[in-house]
């Protein structure tokens, strides 16, 4: 119960901090950045990998997640790194 | 060896606090656009980082390793071949995996047989914006790729919203009462096909036009989900970083409300075909039609143009040839600038990364606050595929249903361009009176083959 405490306690402070960091974004990087925060959502690939893998269905649960993760992750930082490049200024 | 096994998890949870911050770090400068870049490349070093030291000493290394490998294909073929006018939906897509991975993550750990109220209520609550996320950005996809075409009226979409409902109220159930009984693996399942479907039932009721912050909320819901899988499996770094991603895209989504000025609720819940009929009022006036070379003069006459474009344009794909006009009409030394409306087009910034791909360079790109002011002064204001954000019963018409969004005042230049190819109206269902204005001129027509008319009237 304490760790849950504990995580909760880093799960508010990191939602507050993040709306702290980003609440000013012009409008010109809207898409660079979800799409770059959907890219960091790919996080779960971490907590793909350490899943038990008792038995099949667990085994293809997590093998699942890790593709997908994965997906997510490297689809989402190339198009995010893509796009940004298109960005300049004369 | 035994002081081994017990430092791997200590120096893996000292890694997780390096890339934590590399993440904080990497989305504060991705805020930016002279960092941006930088930012993005951080915080792909955290995830490396993250993964990297994940992997010591994980259970099956091969098959784990070859799904990433498997995913980090797929992933980059998609990312490198995807068209700029498709981005909206292959983020979409993406967000969808990451929902996808996180509902399976809850899978395989209520198949572990959660222990305290605690860890069960999690294991729901993780599995339900898992899967909501999942399916959900699976209709946003279909919607936006023009593949799904369900009226947002019809019975099928009623039935999928009582579903979510449905799921919403099963949820609640599952998370009070199962701790106290004997977990079954067929309530389980009930809830898992509850919360798929009622994914669904979550954004098909959801009109084109309010796609922008449907899909900024459904990033927000994949970042909250990875914290919440986080708190699961104790794992410091997924809170963080799942917490950033969930704040950002609730920030997007907040931008894009106050865009339309609608509250979240209402574009969720009710849209706006409640308010339709009541602004349908007759005396419109004459509408004045122009062609492609009466409209050539007046351009090259103008000393400063303001281009507003909107979904038309991503859909005709003129934004090669809008960027050509340009730089014709600057040749000539007029004024140009780009007036984008947050919500243009179907996801937050779409109109910018349009114009980006099209070269042009993001100092002209100027936002309505912008423009505004010295509308006045504007010769042309030249509309290309917008409608509602520039439809002036936003700031006439008080029984409007649009009355008070913020819009892109064009009816305030000296004369207006409207390109369109016939007279439907936009998303919103409400007439548009800025057609009707004595200054405005209306170019029927496809918009590229219209601005390619102009840019070769230019060059003659």
């Amino acid at each position: 119960m304490e760790t849950y405490m504990l995580l909760g306690f880093v799960l508010i402070l990191s939602i507050y901090l993040g709306l702290e960091l980003i609440s000013k974004v012009p409008s010109t990087l809207h898409t660079p950045l979800m799409s770059g925060a959907n890219a960091i959502s790919g996080i779960a690939l971490v907590g793909a990998l350490v899943l038990s893998q008792d038995g099949d269905l667990q085994t293809t649960l997590a093998f699942l997640a890790v593709v997908f993760a994965s997906i997510n992750v490297f689809g989402g930082y190339l198009v995010t790194n893509r796009m940004l490049k298109m960005f300049k200024k004369k | 060896m035994d002081i081994l096994s017990i430092n791997i998890p200590t120096i893996q949870n000292i890694t997780y606090i390096i890339a934590s911050v590399l993440f904080i770090t990497g989305i504060k400068m991705l805020g930016k656009e002279s960092t941006a870049v930088k930012g993005n490349f951080l915080s792909a070093l955290a995830m490396f980082i993250a993964v990297a030291i994940t992997c010591i000493g994980i259970v099956n290394p091969l098959l784990l390793f070859s799904g990433i490998i498997i995913g980090a294909i797929v992933g980059s073929i998609i990312a490198l071949k995807v068209k700029m006018t498709s981005i909206p939906e292959m983020v979409a897509l993406f967000n969808g995996f990451g929902g996808l991975a996180t509902f399976l993550i809850a899978w395989s750990e209520f198949n572990n047989n959660p222990e305290s109220f605690f860890q069960s209520a999690l294991v729901m609550i993780t599995l339900a914006i898992g899967g909501i996320t999942f399916t959900g950005s699976l209709v946003a996809y279909g919607k936006l790729s023009e593949k799904l075409k369900i009226a947002k009226t019809s019975f099928i979409t009623k039935i999928f919203t009582t579903i979510f409902y449905i799921a919403l109220a099963f949820l609640c159930y599952s998370i009070f009462v199962t701790p106290f009984i004997v977990q079954s693996f067929e309530f389980f399942t009930i809830l898992i096909i509850l919360v798929l479907l009622g994914g669904i039932g979550f954004v098909l009721p959801i009109g084109g036009g309010d796609m922008p912050v449907v899909i900024s909320l459904l990033n927000s819901f994949s970042g909250i989900a990875a914290a919440f899988a986080g708190l699961l499996l104790f794992n410091n770094v997924l809170i963080v970083a799942g917490s950033l991603v969930g704040a950002s895209g609730l920030i997007l989504t907040v931008i894009m409300a106050k865009a339309m000025n609608r509250s979240i609720g209402n574009i969720l819940f009710v849209g706006y075909a409640s308010s339709g009929t009541s602004a349908t009022s007759e005396e419109q006036g004459e509408i004045n039609p122009i062609s492609v070379s009466d409209a050539y003069l007046i351009l090259e006459n103008a000393s400063s143009v303001l281009i507003v474009p909107g979904y038309g344009m991503a859909v005709a794909q003129a934004q090669h040839t809008v960027r050509e006009l340009g730089e014709l009409l600057e040749e000539n030394g007029t004024e140009v600038k780009y007036g984008i409306h947050p919500v243009a087009g179907r996801m937050p910034g779409h109109m910018n990364v349009l114009l980006a791909e099209a070269n042009v360079s993001y100092d002209v790109l100027a936002e309505p606050d912008d423009v505004n002011p010295t509308m006045d002064v504007v010769d042309v204001a030249v509309v290309i595929g917008a409608n509602d954000v520039v439809n002036p019963s936003a700031t006439e018409e008080p029984g409007s249903p649009i009355y008070g969004m913020p819009i892109i005042e064009v009816h305030n230049a000296k004369t207006v361009f409207v390109l369109k190819r016939s007279m439907s109206s936009g998303f919103a269902g409400v007439q548009n009176p800025l057609f009707f204005k004595s200054n405005t001129r209306m170019l029927f027509g496809d918009a590229k083959e219209s601005i390619s008319g102009l840019v070769s009237e230019f060059k003659d």
